[in-house]
């Protein structure tokens, strides 16, 4: 009997950051429009396996999700062992840009949930023009906190079990058990204290407030998406970046929390496929 | 049934749930839970319920409290939560909640309680 295997390829980059050379970990299936997926904090790639393995969305789109540096299987750059890693707006912008010219993709279409939902909010207004459209999950120019961080890398917590633990609830009770425990399983699995240096971007170096005006939907478009159930980024927040935002599209998805694609990939289905149908017949 | 006579079900509602007893087998602890004007001392040992006490124990010392108003548990407690009530944090975020004292157990033990202070969901109706 053939062996049932699913369609993404897994390969490693060999690309340089911000001058520090670096070993990224991506997944790609499909062909066409290239769409790189931007995972959550302290998560990796494999949040998006079910869009990597979705016919519909791969006959039109290369779909490549790469770990960032520190999570998934991405290694550490050399001398990681001394330095406390802090995710910034710098070097999380870089590691994108970085990713897409190593691989020579032609204006592609970027899409970020939470943290990967606020840097897309970024390339929006930096560097709209590398970009054919841009797709921003359970994002906003800036949310209130509702946690300490200092909880998430101490020796006397488990980072891992506290991690998925805190961020069990942005789940919605209407996604499958399954799904859900999958989404929990990526978050205890993350390396000590990087959780909480991507919070360094979202709540102290990533605040977009005032920015956000800057970004021009004419010159690539824009689509925010969030979950009703996400009380870290509330649609609230939502709509109110939108309002500041010309052009913007802006959805506000049913029974869905803040991990859309992983969470509940059939419902997130509903909503994600007419975005990349808008895309794809697009000029 | 009022919130606080649902949460008075907490002992038995736990000792039907062994998986979740298995997994707060390292923790021992005393908190205390408001639901809404009433406190609930709550003893647990090993992951199970040693002792729940209802009503206010004078200098009752516990390592932390965590309470909320009767209508932010009884919408927590709903089979399908509303958005911005379905989970502790959620409330807490909204101000609905508060905890205070020493978070350390809770944090440590974070899933379990999230578990076992939902587990009135399970008790509905009369």
């Amino acid at each position: 009997m053939a062996p049932k295997l699913d369609p993404m390829i897994g390969r490693y980059l060999r690309t340089e950051i911000g001058g520090v050379p670096h070993r990224l970990y991506f997944e790609e299936a499909g062909q066409g429009i290239p769409l790189v997926c931007l995972h959550t904090a302290g998560a990796d790639n494999r949040q998006y396996r079910h869009l990597l393995a979705d016919p519909e969305i791969t006959r039109r789109f290369r779909v490549l999700a790469f770990d960032l540096p520190w999570h998934g299987k991405s290694t550490p750059p050399d001398g990681w062992e001394r330095e406390e890693y802090r995710l910034t707006t710098e070097s999380y912008t870089a590691a994108i840009r970085a990713f897409c010219a190593s691989l020579e993709l032609d204006k592609p279409v970027v899409m970020g949930c939470s943290i990967g939902g606020r840097i897309v909010l970024n390339l929006a207004i930096a560097h709209a023009a590398e970009f054919r459209a841009l797709i921003a999950l359970e994002a906003a120019d800036f949310q209130q906190p509702w946690y300490d961080t200092a909880w998430l890398h101490r020796p006397d917590v488990h980072g891992g079990e506290v991690c998925a633990a805190l961020i069990s609830g942005l789940i919605a009770p209407h996604s499958p058990p399954v799904s859900r425990h999958e989404t929990l399983w990526m978050y205890m699995q993350g390396g000590p204290g990087v959780f909480k240096g991507d919070l360094y971007f979202y709540r102290v170096d990533g605040d977009l407030r005032e920015r956000v005006k800057a970004i021009d939907t004419r010159r690539c478009p824009l689509y925010l998406l969030t979950g009703e159930y996400d009380f870290s980024c509330t649609p609230e927040d939502t709509l109110r970046t939108a309002e500041q935002i010309p052009g913007v599209e802006v959805q506000i998805m049913k029974e869905l929390g803040h991990f859309p694609m992983s969470e509940n990939p059939a419902k997130f289905r509903e909503y994600i496929l007419p975005v990349l149908e808008k895309i794809a017949s697009g000029p | 049934m009022t919130p606080p006579d649902r949460f008075a079900r907490l002992p038995r509602l736990l000792a039907a749930d062994a998986d979740l007893m298995r997994r707060g087998h390292w923790l021992t602890v005393e908190c205390r839970i408001d639901i809404g004007a009433e406190p609930f001392f709550l003893s647990i040992s090993a992951g199970a319920i040693a002792n729940l006490d209802r009503g206010l124990r004078l200098m009752r010392s516990t390592a932390f409290t965590f309470r909320a108003a009767e209508e932010a548990w009884a919408r927590y407690w709903e089979p399908i939560p509303k958005p911005g009530w379905h989970d502790l944090f959620a409330l807490t975020k909204r101000g609905a909640a508060s905890m205070e004292g020493d978070l350390r157990p809770l944090l440590q033990n974070l899933q379990y309680f999230k578990d076992l202070l939902a587990l009135p969901r399970l008790a509905q109706g009369a």
